[in-house]
């Protein structure tokens, strides 16, 4: 196991690099950089002389050429510095510092609410199999993946305010000050991811419950004569969950990224605005910070769930 | 290419197989069924949208600003007096479009990645896994959003962008099949009689890995239609004055939200409806085309089932 966590950890470096390079390129490959941009910011306010372009661009670090400035970069990055935001002059860090908590919250909250809708009408479905319940049960699920979250999003804006005047607060109640309406202001864009990540589990949660229903160790159950319920939880359920957790840790990354659409469309300042943010206002060291946080967490996230997976279910062998 | 294997490889019983897989998809896949029903409606209606369209996407009936729906203008019209049931009829094509040919191209790189990273393998496929570990670690919209602002929106450079980070993603599946299929006695073989690796590829690997590609390309159609619906929706899609679903529920609709619902609400259904149906046809084709894939118990679903119960009443007398 130790061997198998190291040799993945080193096949991460390369993975890391990678990502460290297009995150530093690509959002800098974007024509309308962020020196044009600051100049005509600039420029409604007085003159920007091609002299204090220059200053600006020296500011920036963005006078020498880029693979200096990548090395730059990485530098800082191995020092434990993520950089300035080029706009405000502040560590990159004190942003995520409060934008975190919120997309941790959002994304938290839909990853129990996805296992709770997901995981009852998936177990009745594979036990209903080819059934009308499992015919209804399997179209919600794909109903759920089917239903872009941004158009549910709308409605659930439109409709409770055309109808009861309802609109959700537009300002982030912090849950220290108000737990109970902090919980009623993530409580509806939690539910609707929370749906579009639960029709995934769902078939996931259907599929490994016929599978292991199938299994010798069900049939003994079975055969000595157990009730259906004791059956299924006792001796089903156990090992058709393994899976789940490959299936919490593809949603895992949610915690990290948050999501662009659902934080956008309900104001919650997460991590999905701050970049979306940072890239229409090219803050090129907020974007590439952002994106690396992600990706190291995604890999450290993958890691964990297979090593999870291998402590649960000891048939998996690592080699 | 590969089309033309398939039909050498199944000689003159292609036809009838086909037409074996329609029937069977109707006897024992409901939901498969209902789903090629509207995966071919739409279809339909994208083709034919000029001659259902009661009115152009673009004319404006500047005396109806906004109208709820009525016998004139089904779906209402818009803050320019579009009519709404038109532009959703025109937005199927957008969407049908999307789907089919970024879906197109996102198989062929996933093809071609993950065949030579696969067959090849050694150094190379370390490297270019990597890359598409990289690649994989990214957040996709977020990247998708990078990718249009440096190249620019339009409707043929979305189908671009959204095949080539597809096709990178899908790579992996291709690649692991490719890698399986290696120890198979028949490559052994083609190698011991001297065969050139392109003609392996060409007659051996081509050929096996078609089935797979088949329902990853029916897999990817509706993630790939929901993307370029994402991606409109944020504004980083197919620009303006074209009828997107995704686009039509953006800018002015959720300006007007409030005083014209519709204008969010029928795009969204339509889009959804789609989704839904080539969602669940897709299920069917690789359930018909793939056992190996499926989690039902035998060939044939529902038939084993009854058939057990008429051999063996006992085991299933929990259902």
């Amino acid at each position: 196991m130790r061997n198998y966590i190291f040799r993945r950890l080193l096949l991460a470096i390369p993975t890391i690099f990678f990502v460290s390079l297009l995150v530093f390129t690509l959002i800098r490959l974007v024509p309308g950089n962020v020196l044009d941009i600051m100049v005509a910011d600039y420029g409604t306010i007085g003159q920007v002389t091609p002299m204090d372009r220059a200053a600006i661009k020296h500011a920036l670090g963005m006078d020498v050429p880029i693979y200096v400035q990548y090395g730059k970069w990485m530098d800082q990055i191995f020092h434990g510095n993520l950089g300035e935001s080029l706009w405000k002059q502040t560590p990159v860090i004190d942003d995520i510092k409060v934008r975190w908590p919120v997309t941790f919250e959002l994304g938290l909250l839909a990853i129990i609410i996805g296992q709770i809708i997901a995981l009852p009408i998936g177990i009745y479905s594979a036990l209903r199999q080819d059934t009308w319940g499992d015919y209804v049960a399997r179209s919600i699920a794909i109903l759920f993946i089917a239903v872009p979250g941004f158009w549910l999003a709308t409605l659930v804006i439109v409709y409770p305010s055309i109808w009861w005047g309802y609109m959700p607060p537009f300002k982030l109640i912090q849950f220290a000050a108000n737990p109970l309406g902090n919980l009623r202001m993530f409580i509806v864009p939690a539910i609707i991811l929370g749906m579009g990540m639960s029709g995934g589990t769902m078939r996931m949660t259907r599929t490994m419950m016929l599978e292991v229903m199938r299994q010798d160790y069900i049939r003994t159950a079975w055969a000595k004569g157990l009730k259906e319920r004791i059956v299924v939880i006792r001796h089903a359920l156990k090992n058709a969950l393994i899976p789940i957790v490959t299936i919490i840790g593809q949603q895992a990354p949610v915690l990290v990224g948050g999501t662009v659409i659902i934080e956008s469309i309900y104001n919650l300042p997460g991590m999905g605005r701050l970049t979306i943010d940072a890239i229409s206002t090219r803050d090129y060291t907020v974007v590439s910070a952002c994106l690396l946080i992600f990706s190291l967490a995604l890999v450290l996230i993958n890691l964990i769930t297979d090593v999870t997976y291998g402590y649960l279910d000891p048939r998996i062998h690592y080699n | 290419m590969a089309e033309k294997l398939y039909q050498n490889t199944t000689g003159i019983k292609k036809r009838s197989k086909f037409a074996d897989a329609a029937i069977r998809m109707v006897k024992e896949k409901p939901l498969g069924t209902i789903g090629a029903v509207i995966t071919i409606f739409m279809l339909l209606v994208a083709i034919f949208a000029n001659f259902i369209a009661p009115h152009g996407m673009n004319d404006m009936f500047t005396d109806y600003v906004m109208v709820p729906p009525s016998a004139k203008f089904l779906f209402g019209t818009d803050n320019l007096g579009r009519d709404v049931f038109s532009r959703v009829i025109f937005g199927a094509r957008i969407s049908v479009i999307v789907g089919l040919s970024a879906t197109l191209i996102s198989v062929l790189i996933s093809t071609i990645i993950g065949v030579v990273s696969g067959y090849i393998g050694g150094k190379l496929d370390l490297i270019v896994q990597r890359f598409v570990d990289a690649f994989m670690c990214l957040p996709g919209l977020v990247i998708l959003m990078i990718l249009v602002s440096m190249i620019g929106p339009g409707l043929w450079k979305i189908i671009f962008i959204l095949g080539i980070t597809q096709g990178i993603n899908g790579s992996r599946m291709v690649r692991g099949i490719v890698f399986g299929m290696k120890e198979n006695a028949y490559l052994h073989s083609a190698l011991a009689i001297g065969s050139s690796t392109w003609s392996i590829l060409r007659k051996h690997v081509l050929p096996n890995i078609l089935a797979p590609i088949i329902i990853i390309f029916t897999m990817s159609v509706p993630q790939t239609i929901l993307a370029e619906a994402g991606l409109s929706f944020l504004g980083f899609g197919i620009p303006p004055p074209n009828p997107s679903w995704g686009g039509m529920l953006s800018g002015d609709a959720r300006t007007y939200m409030f005083q014209a619902p519709w204008m969010a609400l029928w795009p969204g259904l339509a889009l959804s409806i789609l989704v839904y149906g080539v969602n669940m046809f897709g299920d069917a084709v690789r359930d018909i085309m793939d056992p190996r894939l499926r989690g039902g118990a035998g060939r044939y679903g529902i038939k084993v089932k009854r058939h057990l119960k008429n051999v063996y009443p006992a085991p299933d007398a929990k259902e």
